[in-house]
């Protein structure tokens, strides 16, 4: 709560930053771009709703009716009026939709855009467990209710792209640390990749209603430092 | 009302649209209670870590999901959509247009009931053992694969699929050729128009849906595999088809209540509707025309391919064009008027602000980048809550209010109506401003238990107390309906003062046949005409 307040009065910065935030090796970070857009988003949504708000609440308070005999005297409005106050807001109400859209369609390309030296692992959704297989073959799992197993570890630094399928129902892989979910579906495979710039442990969680268990098809997603994911490495090979 | 004339018989065969619309209000309050006490079963749920209501962790899980398909289904196909257009059409679309019923009244009476026959059918999925968990969007292949039933909501949605359609070609028609001598198109309360989109909007999406659960009922039961990849079917199908009706029956919710909200705000601050052929033209049919061209932003993160994903996008993005319209117009309404609040006015006035909460929370929704990340979150949860939940039953409620002495010839209790808003407007508020917060942060929707995110549990008691306040605010609103309908104080032939056809010619409550004397109107007549009279 505390950061978005601190991100609200950083307005000008959040306004003025155009394009991709660039993370320390050049690549971009979705995740980040996201909170930037967020912050540009929320202050044309806080705007629009002041301006209306505040006419609503001075209107519904000035116009009053003094006496019960009285009736309102809204204007009529000529031909060259009417349409002005129609064609004037829908433009002003058009060019903020497009300047959405424009800001909106930049950062979805780089969410599509999967970068060439990233990472690739295998993501398999059932019901309810997530499953990763990496390229070298490990295959890594969690079980929710012993807490065993280590999910998704990424080494730090490098993207992560993951290709997606389910073998049962619909659901939807979702890292709400990582600013990116993508529904897992069966006989089709979807795609999303994220950047883990710093060692964090956070969580993916099914978003797709998937039946009994869904609220616990969860698992954890680690972003270590590349040493310690090399070691995690051996150490799987070994068990393997 | 003599007592001959209110026997059930009366009832059970009538023809008049006035006690069809009446049997649509109390039907579609009885699901609202029903989605209301679901409602509070999962707040109550989410309101502590781990199983509380349910049993365990391993099954308990079924139960909350039976809780959630029954409040969905109970709320958008049983009361929003048959409250709107089946209560406030029926009884004061005839009357505002000066007609003396709608024109194929027993087919009217066919479709309510059909509509209680549906509810009946989705009631039942409480009783046999196979409860549906499919939510209310039943999607494939869960909804296939899953042992629950999937046939109540199947034939649930075809019976009110069939009730809406006959409603809709019954309206329009009686809108097209039953209007008093002399009443023009822009002569229309805006109520008529919005409710005429709405009709046109289910007469062209409906079927898409019926096909939908059809193909589901037959891939579940027949063994089709239209939905089965495995079997050369698509998996999205369902979810396209799903959406290409079910986006646009958000605003065969959204335009009545609109509609309802200029008829209070109209005769309570007694003005003209403030740019009256803009709302109808550019707003209302600007939405009907959009409707259908918007429906992927359900599917912004379903594996969709970008081109309509994006594209989707700036269509979702412009439907705030249309919605800003009726917006300048709904606010220049109350420009120079002469207001008077009672708990009609009350509601009526906080749907302006909740009408702007759930309007712009939906412009981050329509971007696909920023779905990305909110997408099934809570955020969701609160943006749809607010504009078709919070919004809708606020406009219903300042609807019933307004129209309460018309309808039962007697004055609802002012006091009780004004404190269950307050208590209503403060409870909404505190249960849905937490979920927008955590929705941010990353909450799921539709989890019964959050394990993974235990710092969310203090915002989901804060949203389980106003869930108690809401019931509170509720339970004293239904029953001020109830006393006042039968001991309130009775009521004058036009309390309001009102322009409109409904208040000025006909009695409160309207006989057979509705107006005294046939309506005939002046070429400088409208229903907003204050200043004039």
């Amino acid at each position: 709560m505390k950061g978005r307040l601190s991100a609200l009065t950083g307005i000008a910065i959040a306004l003025m930053a155009t394009g991709a935030v660039a993370s320390e090796g050049g690549l971009p970070n979705p995740a980040a771009d996201w909170d930037v857009l967020w912050n540009k988003v929320l202050w044309d949504l806080v705007v629009i709703g002041a301006i209306f708000g505040i006419a609503a609440l001075i209107m519904l308070f000035k116009y009053r009716a003094t006496s019960p005999d009285q009736v309102g005297r809204g204007p009529k409005l000529s031909r060259a009026q009417a349409l002005a106050w129609a064609l004037i807001p829908a433009t002003i109400f058009m060019a903020d939709d497009f300047f959405m859209a424009a800001k909106g369609w930049t950062l979805w390309n780089t969410y599509r855009t999967v970068p060439e030296n990233a990472m690739e692992v295998k993501v398999t959704g059932s019901m309810w467990n997530w499953e990763f297989e990496y390229e070298n073959g490990i295959i890594s799992t969690y079980d929710v209710d012993s807490k065993e197993g280590s999910g998704l570890v990424v080494p730090v630094g490098t993207p992560v792209v993951l290709r997606m399928e389910s073998i049962d129902v619909i659901h939807s892989f979702g890292m709400a640390t990582y600013r990116v979910k993508e529904d897992v579906m069966p006989g089709r495979i979807t795609y999303i990749w994220f950047n883990p710039v710093e060692a964090k442990e956070s969580w993916v969680t099914c978003v797709e209603f998937c039946g009994t268990r869904h609220s616990y098809m969860y698992a954890p997603v680690k972003a270590v430092p590349p040493a310690q994911y090399e070691a995690w490495v051996k150490k799987m090979e070994s068990e393997a | 009302m003599s007592a001959a004339q209110s026997s059930w018989k009366e009832w059970v065969f009538t023809t008049d649209h006035k006690r069809i619309g009446v049997m649509y209000l109390v039907g579609s309050l009885a699901a609202f209670a029903v989605a209301g006490t679901m409602a509070l079963l999962i707040r109550i749920e989410q309101s502590q870590l781990g199983p509380n209501l349910v049993g365990d962790a391993f099954t308990g899980g079924d139960t909350y999901n039976t809780w959630l398909y029954f409040h969905g289904a109970a709320m958008i196909l049983a009361f929003l959509i048959p409250g709107l257009t089946g209560y406030f059409a029926n009884y004061f679309i005839p009357l505002m247009i000066g007609a003396n019923d709608v024109a194929f009244p027993r087919i009217n009476a066919f479709s309510v009931w059909l509509f209680f026959v549906a509810i009946v059918l989705a009631l039942a999925g409480f009783v046999i053992p196979d409860t549906p968990d499919i939510m209310w969007t039943g999607y494939p292949p869960y909804s296939v694969m899953t042992s629950a039933n999937t046939s109540f909501y199947v034939f649930t949605v075809h019976l009110l699929g069939f009730s809406s359609i006959l409603g809709a070609v019954n309206f329009l028609v009686t809108v097209v050729y039953m209007r008093a001598p002399g009443m023009g198109w822009n002569q229309l309360n805006v109520f008529v128009w919005t409710t005429v989109a709405a009709f046109v909007i289910q007469l062209i999406f409906i079927p898409v849906l019926a096909a939908a659960v059809t193909m589901l009922l037959f891939d579940k039961y027949l063994g089709t595999h239209f939905f089965d990849p495995a079997a050369g079917g698509d998996v999205l199908l369902y979810q396209n088809l799903f959406w290409f009706y079910s986006h646009p029956a958000v605003y065969v919710i959204f335009l009545p209540a609109m509609g309802v909200l200029f008829e209070v705000i109209a005769g309570m601050a007694k003005n003209r509707i403030f740019n009256y052929k803009a709302c109808v033209y550019g707003g209302v049919w600007g939405i009907t025309l959009l409707a259908g061209e918007v429906w992927v932003h359900h599917l912004y993160v379903a594996g969709m391919p970008d081109w309509i994903r994006v594209g989707q996008m700036v269509s979702t993005l412009l439907i705030s064009v249309p919605v800003g319209l009726m917006v300048m117009s709904m606010w220049g309404t109350l420009y120079r008027g002469a207001i008077t609040y009672n708990t009609a006015m009350l509601y009526a006035g906080s749907c302006l602000f909740l009408v702007l909460i759930g309007g712009l929370t939906g412009i981050p929704l329509a971007m696909t980048s920023m779905t990305v990340h909110l997408s099934e979150t809570a955020f969701v949860h609160a943006h749809f809550h607010y504009v078709m939940a919070i919004f809708a039953t606020f406009a219903i409620f300042s609807g019933v209010y307004y129209w309460f002495p018309k309808i039962s010839g007697r004055m609802p209790n002012e006091k009780m109506g004004k404190l269950g808003f307050l208590i209503n407007f403060v409870g909404v508020n505190v249960t849905f401003w937490p979920l927008f917060i955590i929705g941010i942060q990353g909450m799921p929707r539709r989890y019964w238990d959050y394990q993974m995110f235990p710092q969310f549990e203090g915002y989901h008691q804060i949203a389980f107390y106003g869930a108690v306040i809401v019931a509170v605010g509720m339970a004293i609103t239904i029953l001020n309906w109830l006393f006042s309908a039968i001991g309130g104080e009775k009521a004058p032939e036009n309390p309001w003062n009102s322009a409109s056809l409904e208040w000025t010619h006909c009695p409160s409550p309207p006989g057979p046949g509705n107006f005294p004397k046939d309506v005939e109107l002046t070429a400088d007549w409208t229903p907003y005409n204050y200043d004039k009279r």
